[in-house]
């Protein structure tokens, strides 16, 4: 084996990111991980590029164990890494982006045509015919990938990984992009392929390991798996019931309507899709990472406008091209990346909650201290919010009671429709249940929930009708009976019709 | 043409429309006479300037440089009158000073992960107090050396007088030029300016960089100390005030990307002499305040601003199609 991680154990405070997970690479291989966010993935490879020290475990190169602790150590040790994003430096020269910090130089100074001559030894075997001599922006997304996997390769030779690097290249991209990851594989490169596109994992590699919430699943021969098969061990299949309490016993009923989407699209982002919403449900929303269930939120929310369609409810049309209208027009979104969009780190939680409240009033008419504090103490009893205080910054909490906090700032807006995308994401279990149980409660009295989740046997547990996601569009609706473990792994998995014309 | 090349280019037609214009209408500005003054009056300017562009190249500011020319001048000024020291020594050490007070400033922006503005704010305050600590009067040069110094010229044709602080301020920009165009340290510089993050990823040692940087801002504002105190011959502590910020100025009039990334060191040069140039054309006219110097840097910063924006959205609408 050229790379093998054993027991690589990683702990966050509050989480165990990665819990004893093994690992095998072989020279000329391409070798898939896949995972969920939250799954792991990217803690792994940051432990191998040397951006996270691991806790506990192995890694071995060639036989010799390693622990890089930069970047630039990884790659001497021939490990290198191509993101998505930051990778190269657009305001330089391919050639200066290609030869950075190996310079050919005479008497100190640069020797440009040197430069030119090695950078276009590098990129040669990579199919591309540009001039190294131009700045990097001139060209596009795809060429600039090359470039950096070119510029990897150069510099560390064994080990090479690929961090979801197709997602922002259209169909021919990819595929000039797969012939050149081809060639590195029969040049005997160890290549780990991070994609949440399936159909890209089926083509391309030749083994998959799947991440579920910091554990290893499985290791198999990516020609012995099919696609159920595959999204069950990313989507995990039986969450205990202890955990979630009792399932619902799935009962499609009529209920009052509430809300209705009609021909809701934004191009680019999400199809347009029609929905109803009834009072008092609970709406799951399922589908694989990058499939469209957060942009269908979020336009929902107004985050982004709609292209063609609009929302209406029983007494007209609905103004959602803004978040300030959605949450007029009665609605709330607890976003998926908490940290970043969902809290205010350094207020405290009596501030976090009592924000959208304040928003909605306008700064001329402050809500009364006594009237926030009124409030960020019922929730904190109600919800059960483990803090110091009200006066506790919210960035000290955990994650579980962050989230709660979350959700008692809309649910003190006692909105009609509340958008949770990935509600239980990175808490941990006794928080976990809580949270389910809350958003029963509150559909109890009323309120509609929009659920978005890639743990299934959650969706199972709280939604009343399930909407599954793939490729940008809602293609199947699941109520009562139908909404089990299979039913909506397989709407996940079928290859849509005109997905399989695409790969025609 | 290479879209990077575009600043430069408006820079120098810019240069060169505001000279004719200014030959049109005074035909001896044109003459070596105006360009030997030109180089000599904005040679402390240049140089300082030079160290300015590497900055801002990075990314970051440097706003204590006006404060270092000051305390340089009082330095030279007070240890000659004390010490008896040869002006050689002292320069020396005076480089020594201002490049291990930039290193400084530097080592401060990284560890601390703190803005270079506030940083730099700080040094601009010290070394402005550090000048004063030294003597809080204008105080004389005397000293055979300097006027060895004031007196070393070539005569142009024409009887325009390059002075040796002229030359040395070509000799600088010479200097940078080589430093940030032509040398992995440069390069580096680049990165940083195009992103912290990504010039780690790609191997830049981001601390060893930034203290460089700002040392060598340190040591050209030594230099340009140097070459201010021949100029005017004393050490004043409240000489060139506000120093820093013109030579923002003549930075971005050059054509540099404000924040980082994208320039030129000849640009910069130009930028300066274009603000020279505003200010003998004022000097010609004998009419117009001095004040209309001012606005017309303001008006002309506005511009490049205006263009750079431009730019970048030309650019990148480029590299999305």
């Amino acid at each position: 084996m050229l790379l093998t991680i054993r027991s690589l154990t990683k702990t966050f405070p509050g989480t165990k990111a990665l819990d004893r997970v093994d690992f095998d690479l072989a020279a000329g291989e391409v070798h898939a991980l896949l995972g969920e966010n939250g799954a792991g993935k990217s803690t792994l490879i940051k432990c191998l590029t040397g951006a996270y020290e691991r806790d506990e475990g192995v890694i071995a190169l060639d036989g010799a164990t390693v622990s890089p602790r930069s970047t630039s150590e990884a790659q001497e040790l021939g490990i290198g890494t191509v993101y998505q994003e930051v990778n190269l430096l657009p305001n330089l020269t391919v050639a200066q982006n290609l030869t950075f910090g190996q310079e050919p130089t005479r008497f100190g100074m640069v020797d440009r045509r040197a430069q030119r001559r090695q950078a276009e030894a590098m990129l040669e075997g990579y199919g591309l015919d540009i001039d190294v001599g131009r700045d990097l922006s001139a060209y596009s997304v795809a060429i600039r990938q090359i470039i950096a996997i070119a510029r990897a390769v150069a510099l560390s030779g064994k080990v090479l990984i690929l961090d979801e690097p197709t997602a922002s290249l259209d169909a021919r991209e990819v595929e000039t992009l797969f012939d050149v990851v081809r060639g590195l594989r029969d040049r005997g490169l160890g290549i780990v392929f991070v994609s949440h596109f399936l159909d890209q994992v089926f083509e391309l590699t030749d083994r998959v390991t799947v991440l579920r919430n910091g554990q290893k699943v499985t290791t198999e021969r990516t020609a012995d798996l099919d696609r159920v098969q595959l999204i069950e061990h990313m989507l995990g299949r039986a969450l205990e019931n202890e955990v979630v309490g009792h399932a619902k016993t799935h009962v499609a009923q009529d209920r009052p309507e509430l809300l209705a989407f009609e021909n809701f699209g934004r191009r680019g982002h999400v199809e347009p899709f029609d929905l109803t919403v009834g009072e008092g449900e609970v709406l799951g929303l399922a589908g694989l990472l990058g499939s469209g269930r957060t942009e269908s939120a979020e336009l929902m929310f107004g985050l982004a406008a709609a292209h063609s369609g609009g929302a209406r409810d029983q007494s007209g049309a609905l103004d959602l091209s803004s978040p300030r209208a959605a949450i007029a027009a009665g609605f709330g979104f607890a976003p998926e990346e908490r940290k970043e969009d969902g809290i205010v780190a350094d207020l405290s939680v009596r501030e976090n909650i009592a924000l959208a409240l304040q928003a909605r009033r306008g700064w001329a008419r402050p809500v009364p201290r006594a009237e926030q504090l009124r409030l960020a103490d019922e929730y904190i009893e109600k919800l059960d919010i483990r803090t110091s205080g009200p006066e506790q910054p919210i960035g000290d909490l955990s994650g579980g009671n962050q989230q709660k906090v979350v959700l008692a700032r809309w649910l003190a807006m006692n909105p009609r429709f509340l958008i949770l995308d990935e509600p239980t994401r990175g808490i941990d279990v006794g928080a976990h249940a809580e949270i389910l149980r809350l958003i029963q409660q509150v559909t109890a009295q009323g309120m509609s929930i929009l659920v978005i989740s890639s743990e299934l046997d959650e969706l199972i547990a709280v939604a009343d009708r399930v909407i599954v996601v793939r490729d940008r569009r809602h293609v199947a609706e699941l109520t009562g009976s139908e909404i089990t473990t299979d039913t909506i792994v397989r709407a996940i998995a079928a290859p849509g019709r005109d997905q399989a014309e695409a790969s025609v | 043409m290479n879209p990077r090349l575009y600043p430069l280019a408006a820079t120098i037609a810019i240069f060169l429309l505001a000279w004719v214009i200014c030959v049109m209408q005074f035909p001896y500005m044109l003459s070596t006479r105006v360009v030997g003054n030109l180089l000599t009056d904005n040679a402390y300017l240049g140089i300082v300037a030079v160290g300015m562009t590497v900055v801002i190249l990075s990314g970051g500011i440097d706003l204590s440089v006006g404060s270092v020319i000051a305390f340089s001048g009082v330095f030279i000024a007070v240890m000659l009158r004390d010490s008896g020291l040869h002006p050689l020594v002292v320069f020396a050490l005076l480089l020594v000073v201002t490049s291990a007070f930039g290193a400084a400033m530097g080592w401060l922006i990284h560890a601390l992960a703190m803005p270079p503005f506030i940083v730099t704010l700080a040094g601009m305050f010290l070394a402005r107090g550090a000048a004063y600590m030294l003597t809080i009067d204008s105080v004389p040069i005397d000293h055979a050396f300097y006027d060895l110094l004031d007196d070393a010229y070539y005569l142009m044709p024409g009887k325009g007088r390059l002075t040796l602080i002229g030359v040395v301020m070509l000799l600088t920009v010479l200097v940078g030029m080589i430093v940030a165009h032509r040398t992995r340290f440069g390069a580096s510089v680049f990165a940083l300016g195009g992103g912290e993050a990504t010039a780690r990823l790609m191997g830049v040692k981001v601390g060893r960089t930034t203290v460089a940087i700002y040392a060598f801002s340190g040591l050209m504002a030594g230099l340009s100390g140097i070459v201010f105190s021949i100029y005017t011959s004393s050490g004043y502590p409240l000489a060139t005030v506000g120093t820093e910020l013109t030579a923002i100025a003549a930075v971005v009039i050059g054509g540099t990307l404000l924040t980082g990334g994208a320039g030129f060191v000849f640009g910069t040069l130009i930028g300066v002499l274009t603000m020279g140039l505003i200010q003998t054309y004022i000097v010609f006219d004998g009419t117009l305040s001095s004040w209309w110097t001012k606005i017309i840097i303001g008006l002309l910063l506005l511009a490049f601003i205006l263009l750079q924006k431009g730019l970048l959205r030309v650019t990148t609408a480029r590299a999305g199609a």
